[in-house]
């Protein structure tokens, strides 16, 4: 009797201090990361990127500004080119096998050739009529709005001049006597020359002279790459942000014989999710890249993420978040005018809302991403390609799924457009818009159709209306600082989920059934009900008993 | 009925309540979390409702383990076996007699702490439902390494579904389960039980079939 008394009073303090102990242990990871975040110390991806984009200092054995080739009295574009190839003896051969030079992607076995240059429509100035809208060269990388020799400079000049108006007016004054004439001509010869002397590895003004200006303006396309990215700080792109990392384009987008990595368009995908550190050239880049595929510290959630969330999708909150950019662009309300003339008018932004020429247009600032399954392909349709007028056609639209070990959930502008297309060849049609025959000149739809389905060599019926179209854009540029990243609850929501609208799978705090849920609740509540009921009961009858 | 004689009696050592009244506060915190998450109502912000939830979910299996140890180590298992004899008794005393001023027909003793009803409650409690609801919230909480356990034929639907389900029922048994703590001589005396160890019962014999064991209270 006395040891099993003992024997008892010794289990249940040692049964508690060993719960307490449990419970400490349990504890001590969330207490011991509360105190890692006063101290500011990384998490493991960020010293990974950090270790992998280690200051490399690029440096220059060529002072550009003492080659005599570039000395020159230059009278046109191909001459300052021919200077370039006398030392760069490969690079035209070479640029001239890139995207960038032909605008073309691939050929699919249907023969349909993807790319501007090719039969890929969007729903902006829908298509460049193989090359033959003049409109769209600006950003061709040539001379002017000509194809025939590559315009080094458009990547590897630092100082932008107008070479066209630059080199007529040379031409100009250069024959001149009067001295006021030739010292004009000397100070546009000299602006030249500095011009042409001032090489350099492309720099973020150099990219985003297209690449900013996608589809004819600042913004008007990405959304997350517009000209607030030239010198952006922290806040909008913790990578190029001048006060902090300073990236330029280049950083990421790394470069073999001229071919640039990082386009996401089309195939194939992204397989080769490695790290930069074992091969910085990797074509595709990834986030996980630098920062690997478990970032966050190993107590946090957010590393359980990363085989279906991408990065971007938490970290790019909003884009367009210092310029608009535009969301909507509606053709069919084109052509009108005002007292027989074409006018325009703008919007809270200063950007044109409306313009005959080109019609209704939506611009918008801070957009929250839309959210789609991305495989790192994206579907397109060509002008070949038949469409259903009945439905909203995607013009362009991520591929990937769930069940898709590639795919991630990936952040997407929407651009939404309304198109014209052919009624009974059912296919989107490519109008011309500049020159003499285009629509901006003539406001004549079956003219510009015409003529530009003629240019891209595809059949036009001559009948057309206009068709709801979408166009996607991935949402990778504008990385938001941590204290900006998208909070867990505004996925894990029942109300404005911002994953409301993928479906297929479970997501706690999004998801319910309904049914479980009222079935539930009402089997609490009568339970509620009935011991309140029993309660009372107990109440009136017991005071009945004491009466007795 | 005549009024029988109360006398105090020693009915749960200082390990019993203190794991009664830890599990309490565990499963309070883990409905409280747990709503949260399922999207009922914000609390304390969803990630940090996560946080805790795991934290305190994985604190509860393993202090679970500690209580299946105690039940079988010290053979109060044998409370727990369910039997049907005088579960009529209980019912209709629950259901009428309570309300007559009646006495229990089955008082507590020490080696017999559960009437017919609460055995078989507590049994589908600790050997069914907090069961299921642990198996299936550290399963809820591994679903990243589902791949490697060689469980991604299971759906988090279904396992959801489960969790939610048994929440459901974990609630409905504390509304319950509180209300019934009332039911005593006094509204507070089975409350007071279960922080002191020491209850008044009604005087009377337990039935031999009704004894856990003949272990004696530790004073």
């Amino acid at each position: 009797m006395m040891k099993s008394t003992i024997g008892s009073q010794l289990t249940v303090p040692c049964t508690l201090l060993l719960l307490l102990f449990m419970l400490t242990f349990l504890c001590a990871p969330a207490a011991f990361s509360a105190t890692d975040e006063e101290t500011e110390d990384k998490a493991p991806g960020i010293t990974m990127a950090d270790q992998a984009t280690k200051e490399k200092k690029l440096w220059i054995t060529t002072d550009h500004s003492r080659l005599k080739e570039l000395q020159k009295d230059f009278r046109s574009g191909p001459e300052v080119t021919q200077a370039c190839l006398t030392c760069h003896t490969e690079a035209a051969d070479q640029f001239h096998k890139t995207i960038h030079w032909t605008w073309e992607a691939y050929t699919d076995d249907k023969g349909r050739v993807f790319g501007k240059g090719g039969d890929s429509i969007n729903n902006f100035c829908v298509s460049a009529d193989r090359m033959q809208d003049k409109g769209c060269l600006n950003c061709h990388p040539g001379w002017g709005t000509k194809t025939e020799v590559v315009n080094c400079l458009n990547c590897h000049g630092q100082k932008s001049i107008n070479w066209e108006e630059s080199f007529e007016d040379l031409e100009a004054f250069a024959g001149s006597q009067d001295p006021d004439e030739k010292g004009i001509a000397d100070e546009i010869r000299g602006n030249i020359q500095a011009a042409v002397q001032a090489v350099v590895r492309p720099e973020r003004q150099n990219c985003g002279a297209c690449h900013f200006k996608g589809g004819g303006g600042d913004g008007v396309k990405h959304g997350d790459l517009d000209t607030s990215l030239t010198k952006p700080n922290k806040a909008l792109d913790v990578h190029m942000g001048s006060d902090g990392q300073n990236f330029e384009c280049t950083r990421c987008h790394t470069t073999t014989l001229h071919n640039i990595a990082g386009r996401v368009y089309t195939k194939p995908a992204a397989t080769d999710r490695k790290s930069l550190i074992e091969d910085d050239l990797t074509t595709k880049i990834t986030c996980e890249s630098c920062h690997s595929s478990t970032p966050h510290k190993s107590d946090s959630k957010a590393n359980d993420h990363t085989d279906k969330v991408a990065c971007q999708s938490c970290h790019i909150p909003e884009f367009a978040r210092v310029n608009p950019t535009k969301m909507s662009w509606d053709w069919s309300q084109a052509g009108r005018t005002k007292d027989g003339k074409p006018y325009m008018t703008e919007d809270e932004f200063g950007k044109h809302d409306y313009m005959s020429i080109k019609g209704q247009m939506k611009w918008a600032k801070n957009v929250k991403p839309e959210y789609f399954w991305y495989n790192g392909s994206i579907s397109s349709v060509t002008a070949k390609d038949p469409i259903d007028p009945g439905q909203i056609v995607q013009v362009s639209h991520p591929l990937g799924s769930r069940n898709d070990a590639n795919a991630r959930i990936f952040p997407f502008k929407v651009h939404r457009g309304r198109q014209p297309y052919d009624k009974v060849n059912k296919t989107l049609l490519g109008p011309m818009l500049s020159g003499p025959d285009g629509y901006w000149t003539t406001l004549d739809w079956n003219h510009a159709l015409t003529v530009g389905n003629a240019a891209l060599g595809i059949p036009f019926s001559g009948e057309f209306d206009f068709v709801d179209t979408t166009y996607v854009f991935p949402i990778t540029h504008m990385v938001a600082p941590k204290e900006n990243v998208v909070a867990c609850n505004e996925c894990h929501t029942r109300d404005n989920s911002r994953l409301a609208s993928l479906a297929g799978f479970y997501m706690p705090g999004r998801d319910q059934f309904s049914l479980l849920d009222s079935f539930g609740w009402i089997l609490v509540l009568g339970h509620l009900l009935g011991v309140a009921i029993h309660g009372l009961t107990r109440m009136f009858t017991n005071g009945r008993k004491e009466g007795k | 009925m005549s009024v029988k004689k109360m006398i105090t009696m020693y009915l749960y050592t200082r390990y019993e309540r203190f794991w009664h009244w830890l599990q309490m506060v565990l499963i309070f915190v883990l409905l409280l979390t747990g709503f949260e998450v399922h999207g009922t109502f914000p609390f304390l912000g969803f990630d940090e409702a996560v946080d805790v939830h795991n934290t305190v979910g994985l604190t509860w299996l393993v202090a679970f383990a500690f209580f299946m140890f105690w039940v079988f180590t010290t053979g109060e298992w044998k409370q727990y076996i369910p039997t049907t004899k005088k579960m009529f008794q209980v019912v209709r005393y629950y259901s009428y007699g309570i309300f007559r001023g009646e006495s229990h027909p089955v008082p507590k003793r020490k080696e017999a702490k559960h009437n017919p009803l609460q055995r078989l409650v507590y049994l589908s409690l600790a050997a069914f439902l907090l069961p299921v609801q642990m198996a299936s919230g550290f399963l809820y909480w591994g679903y990243n390494s589902w791949k490697a356990w060689g469980i991604d034929w299971l759906t988090l639907d279904t396992l959801a579904f489960i969790h939610t389900a048994g929440a459901f029922a974990i609630l409905c048994f504390i509304i319950v389960h509180v209300y019934m703590t009332t039911t005593g001589h006094t509204v507070t005396a089975h409350v007071k039980a279960m922080i002191t160890g020491w209850e008044d019962v009604e005087e009377g014999e337990v039935q031999e079939w009704e004894k856990a064991g003949t272990k004696q209270p530790a004073a």
